[in-house]
């Protein structure tokens, strides 16, 4: 394991919608931002729905099964979750996840996915 | 110790699972495992093979990784293949001149696809469907040419039909037996589906013995058939049936069936009691197996014993379920009536496309096989049947007739099914597998699904899982949930009822109180939906944001692409000139797909996420407001043209249906609500097929409740008559406000009638009678709604904080390359994943 991380800024907290998603483009690759205030929690995982087939994770509603953030893709309602991007109604399917830090008002990125 | 020197040859689905087995048994460190693998890839998912062409990827099919094959301790020689084993001194020799000693080999080579020998057969642009390979040789084929052609009708010759299809090809299906599916199929089953299935563009030609195979003369091949006819087509796709690969057991010298296999017993021994053979290269009491689950079977008992346990293989169910083209299918044990004495029942809907028919012993006690086409909903339950022996109700057609008016089908008690019934087939769950998961804490079908696994495959066991879950779970004394999600102990009506009395503005304030957890895809857009019923504040409004689906949050409506639709407001179908041509000059500026709806309106398609401020922009300018077909609102008033224009129209049927259109614009509710006005009985506007209807009479206005089209049609009930316009306008009111007030989550105003008690009856009651003495307060609700109606778009134009969302990327300036148009009749439409693949779309031209 490289335990390195390299960090990037990659946008302002402002531009991050609480309790909602947004995206953003990091070396040609479409990656969802998810804020939830409650945690003051910043989740980044692939913005490419590989069962839809389209790039529309981010606008996906955000929400808990258990104890675990996750959100639905808004094409065909599968669960994802934020944390390991395992699709929660099929074992075979994975997004990727990037590791984000909120630095004051900046959020940083580590742009190698986990 | 010594290992025991193990070879596996063959890495397919089967073979992965043999691995997969041993690797889980903890006892793989005593054994030296060696795998040929002769394709270029580790195993991968055959079953989905299809879905490549729907944009998987190798990666996403993969069901072996090289590091869980190094984790493991086994050693893969990729792209290798056996080609002779020598039992006397023990030697496997590859085609690259590896030679490895053995203990024990493992057989698991498969099949592969059956080509007829005729003429011709291995000219270019011949292909077979079965490896990743052949559906790359297909892609590229296809890229140019017109036509193609599917020689064999059986499941996999439909599924290949179906990927030429997709791929854009005029496709045809070309088979040898007199109708489709012959193995799983009768003769009206076949014909039902082919119907079915020429209905959806593909040609079918049954009874077609293709002679040979020579160049055509409009395209590249023509196929000769006996009868003296002819096909022209620019592809081929042989898939004739499967071969076992038998080849290397039978230059060793094995037994190997008449007509191919390798012969097991029920140790999956082959006649070497030092070789096993599993999967479909094997053949058991005199058949080969070709689904995935018997294999599996196979590879878990050579495991089994190789570890000197005590497994046998004693043959698999084969009924099979399955959705072809869109047709669902489904066939049970003996479907043909094979068995001595044996009776059917069937039940043929040519205008539906249904076929139904189930064989029955002599006695009419069980059921021994079925056939089902067009509607399979039935397979769960009388698999249960066939598979348990469960005797059957009094009259067994009840079983697959369809129910019409009071009387059920005969529930299957699912008390009836022993522990040993399997419930779940793609994961082999037992009812006693699934009452264990429920002694051991599990409180819910989703649980269930998680503990066992069960109904997370194909799906096809869903009903009969929630049956037997919910069933246990009342047999224990569990009051079964009906709350709307895990995050709020409580019904939709319930929750209506809290915000209501408490005055609750925002979803954190209510789950604080009321719930638990962080929300999810189902409560958020139901309180969202509650909250603009209730209060009417603007949708974008912080706190309301991340409650919307993706349609809400961007007042739009997402296409399968990510693209979306705009939809203006057009009351009543009634639009000026000018207007028109406004519309058609935003579509053409921003070269957006255009059609009319059925609730007599344009659709304007294909607008990416950050055009939609620019497009809105021109038409809110032009006087348009937003027409909420994002919403679960009220979308359309259609009207007829009525007495201002028609000959026999008797009112106004136009100046009504704009008044109610602008009354209820925007409002929201448990469903999308649709309404229509007719200006006299002929009825031009289907105003009976609506939530409200509306028909003008000599005297009035007559007023239609409950009806709605789509997938279950059902008319509207006559509510009153001879209306004056304020009494009409009164009903509807309070019609529309107790339904928000008492519906359930996505329940139509049709579905939230009858389960009423009373019915109609009630609802005239409550509406006209004010039987509840709350009309009063419906109208001052719906009031408060409609005086606090704004356009959602123009107030949004007005918001740079909300205009922010429409960026495609908050750190970019960039748009999305995976959204990607070809032209079709004059217009755009999203390009299809093999077009994407072959090149043939252009990136969409930038408007802004
Ligand atoms: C398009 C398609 C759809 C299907 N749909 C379904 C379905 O819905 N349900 C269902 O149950 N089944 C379905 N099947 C059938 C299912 O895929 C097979 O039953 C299953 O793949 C059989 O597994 P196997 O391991 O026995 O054979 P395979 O998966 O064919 O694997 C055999 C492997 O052995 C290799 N091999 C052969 N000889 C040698 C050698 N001498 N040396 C080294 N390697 C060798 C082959 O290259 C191959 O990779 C479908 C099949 C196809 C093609
Ligand atoms: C599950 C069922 C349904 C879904 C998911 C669905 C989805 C949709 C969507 C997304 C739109 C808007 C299209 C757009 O503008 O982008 C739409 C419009 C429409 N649908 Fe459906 N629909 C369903 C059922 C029905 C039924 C049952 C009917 C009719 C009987 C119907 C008739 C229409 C009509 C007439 C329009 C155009 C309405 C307008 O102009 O706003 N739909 N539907
Ligand atoms: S419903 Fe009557 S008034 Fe309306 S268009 Fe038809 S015939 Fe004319
Ligand atoms: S009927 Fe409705 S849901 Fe189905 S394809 Fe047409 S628009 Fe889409
Ligand atoms: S039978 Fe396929 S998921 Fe249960």
């Amino acid at each position: 394991m490289n335990t390195k991380t390299h960090w990037i800024p990659l946008c302002g907290k402002d531009d991050l919608i609480p309790g909602s998603g947004v995206c953003a483009l990091v070396d040609n690759r479409q990656i969802a931002l998810f804020y939830l205030p409650e945690d003051d929690q910043v989740y980044a995982i692939d913005n490419h729905d590989p069962i839809g087939g389209a790039n529309v994770m981010s606008r996906g509603i955000v929400g808990s099964v258990g104890d675990e953030p996750v959100v639905a893709s808004p094409l065909y309602k599968q669960h994802f979750s934020l944390v390991d991007g395992r699709c929660l109604e099929d074992d075979e399917v994975r997004l990727a996840t990037w590791q984000v830090s909120l630095d004051d008002e900046l959020l940083l990125i580590d742009p190698t996915p986990r | 110790m010594n290992k025991t020197k193990l070879i596996l040859i063959g890495n397919g689905m089967v073979g992965h699972q043999f691995l997969q087995s041993l690797a889980e048994s903890g006892e793989s460190a005593r054994f030296d495992v060696t795998v040929f693998c002769e394709e270029p890839r580790l195993a991968y998912d055959r079953v989905h093979l299809s879905e490549y062409f729907a944009g998987k990827s190798a990666e996403d099919l993969a069901m072996g990784q090289p590091a869980q094959y190094a984790e493991w301790g086994f050693n893969v020689l990729l792209n290798e293949k056996a080609v002779a084993i020598d039992r006397n001194r023990q030697l496997v020799t590859s085609d690259k001149g590896t030679e490895l000693p053995y203990d024990r080999i493992v057989l698991a080579t498969g099949s592969y696809p059956f080509v007829p020998p005729v003429p011709g057969h291995e000219r270019e642009h011949c292909l077979v469907y079965r490896t990743i390979e052949d559906l790359e040789s297909i892609k590229t084929s296809a890229a140019n040419g017109k036509t193609g052609v599917v020689v064999g009708g059986g499941l996999l010759g439909l599924e290949a039909a179906k990927a030429l299809r997709d791929l854009g090809l005029e496709t045809h299906v070309v088979e040898f037996a007199p109708r489709l599916m012959a193995v799983q199929l009768d003769d009206a089953g076949g014909k039902v589906l082919r119907d079915k299935i020429e209905e959806l563009g593909v040609r079918v030609h049954t009874g077609k013995n293709t002679q040979q195979i020579v160049d055509g003369d409009n395209a590249v091949h023509r196929m000769e058939f006996a009868d003296g006819e002819s096909l022209e087509t620019d592809l081929i796709l042989f898939s004739a049936g499967i071969r076992p690969r038998d080849e290397l057991a039978r230059s060793a010298g094995l037994e190997i069936g008449e007509r191919g296999g390798i012969v097991i017993d029920n140790d999956c021994l082959t006649s070497d009691k030092h070789i096993f053979a599993i999967g479909e290269c094997a053949l058991w009491n005199g058949r080969i197996f070709g689904l995935v689950a018997p294999g599996y079977s196979m590879a878990k008992v050579a495991v089994a014993q190789l570890l000197g346990e005590d497994s046998q293989f004693l043959g698999a169910d084969m009924s099979t379920k399955l959705k072809l083209m869109g047709v669902d299918v489904a066939s049970i044990g003996d479907a043909h009536g094979h068995s001595a004495g044996s009776r059917s029942y069937t039940y043929l809907d040519e205008n539906h496309g249904v076929y139904k028919k189930i064989v029955v012993d002599d006695g009419g006690k069980q059921l021994l096989g079925a056939i089902l086409v067009g509607d399979a909903e039935d397979y769960g339950t009388l698999l249960q049947y066939a598979l348990n022996g469960i005797e059957l109700p009094e009259f067994p057609d009840s079983l697959i007739l369809p129910q019409r008016g009071g009387d059920a089908k005969p529930a299957l008690g699912v008390s009836a099914l022993p522990e040993s019934a399997q419930i779940c087939s793609c994961h082999d769950v037992t009812k006693g597998a699934i009452c264990q998961a429920i002694e051991s804490g599990c409180s819910d079908v989703a649980g269930v699904k998680t503990a066992t696994k069960a109904g997370t495959g194909c799906g096809g066991c869903a009903a009969l899982l929630t049956n037997v879950v919910n069933h246990e779970l009342e047999a224990r004394g569990v009051a079964v949930s009906k709350d709307i999600c895990e995050h709020f102990p409580y019904t939709r009506q319930e929750l209506y009822h809290l915000v209501r009395v408490d005055q609750i503005k925002s979803f954190d304030e209510l789950l604080h109180k009321h719930g638990k957890g962080k929300g999810c895809d189902i409560c958020k857009p139901t309180v969202g939906s509650i909250l603009a019923s209730c209060w009417n504040e603007y949708v974008l409004k912080k706190p309301h944001v991340g409650l919307q689906d993706t349609n809400d949050t961007f007042l739009a409506n997402m296409q399968k692409d990510g693209t979306y639709s705009v939809v203006p407001r057009v009351a009543g179908g009634e639009i000026t000139p000018d207007k028109l041509i406004v519309l058609g000059q935003v579509a053409k500026k921003y070269n957006l797909y255009t059609k009319i709806t059925g609730g007599q309106r344009v659709d304007l398609f294909g607008a990416r996420l950050e055009q939609l401020p620019l497009i809105w922009q021109e038409l809110v300018d032009a006087g348009f407001e937003t027409g909420h077909a994002y919403g679960k609102s009220v979308r359309t008033v259609k009207s007829c043209v009525g007495s201002t224009w028609c000959r026999y129209g008797v009112d106004d049927s136009v100046g009504l249906a704009i008044d109610i259109e602008n009354r209820y614009k925007g409002l929201r509710a448990p469903h999308k609500l649709k309404f229509a006005v007719s200006g006299c009985t002929r009825e031009c506007a289907e105003a009976q097929s609506k939530d409200v209807g509306i028909i003008a009479t000599e005297n009035g206005w007559n007023l239609y409740l409950c009806g709605n089209g789509g997938m279950k049609p059902r008319h509207a009930d006559l509510f009153a008559t001879d209306l004056d316009r304020d009494t009409l306008i009164r009903y509807i009111d309070r019609f529309l406000m107790f339904y928000i007030k008492t519906g359930d989550r996505l329940q139509r105003t049709s579905v939230w009638m009858d389960n009423l008690e009373g019915g109609l009856d009630y609802l005239r009651q409550v509406v006209i009678e004010d039987s509840l003495g709350i009309g009063g307060e419906l109208e001052a609700q719906m009031q408060q709604v409609i005086g606090t109606y704004e356009c959602e778009w123009k107030k949004t134009l007005e918001d740079p904080e909300a205009l922010k969302r429409f960026r495609p990327f908050v750190n970019a300036d960039a748009t999305d390359d995976n959204v990607v148009f070809v032209m079709e009749r004059d217009q755009i439409r999203p390009a299809s994943p093999a077009e994407k693949a072959a090149g043939k779309a252009e990136p969409i031209k930038l408007v802004s």
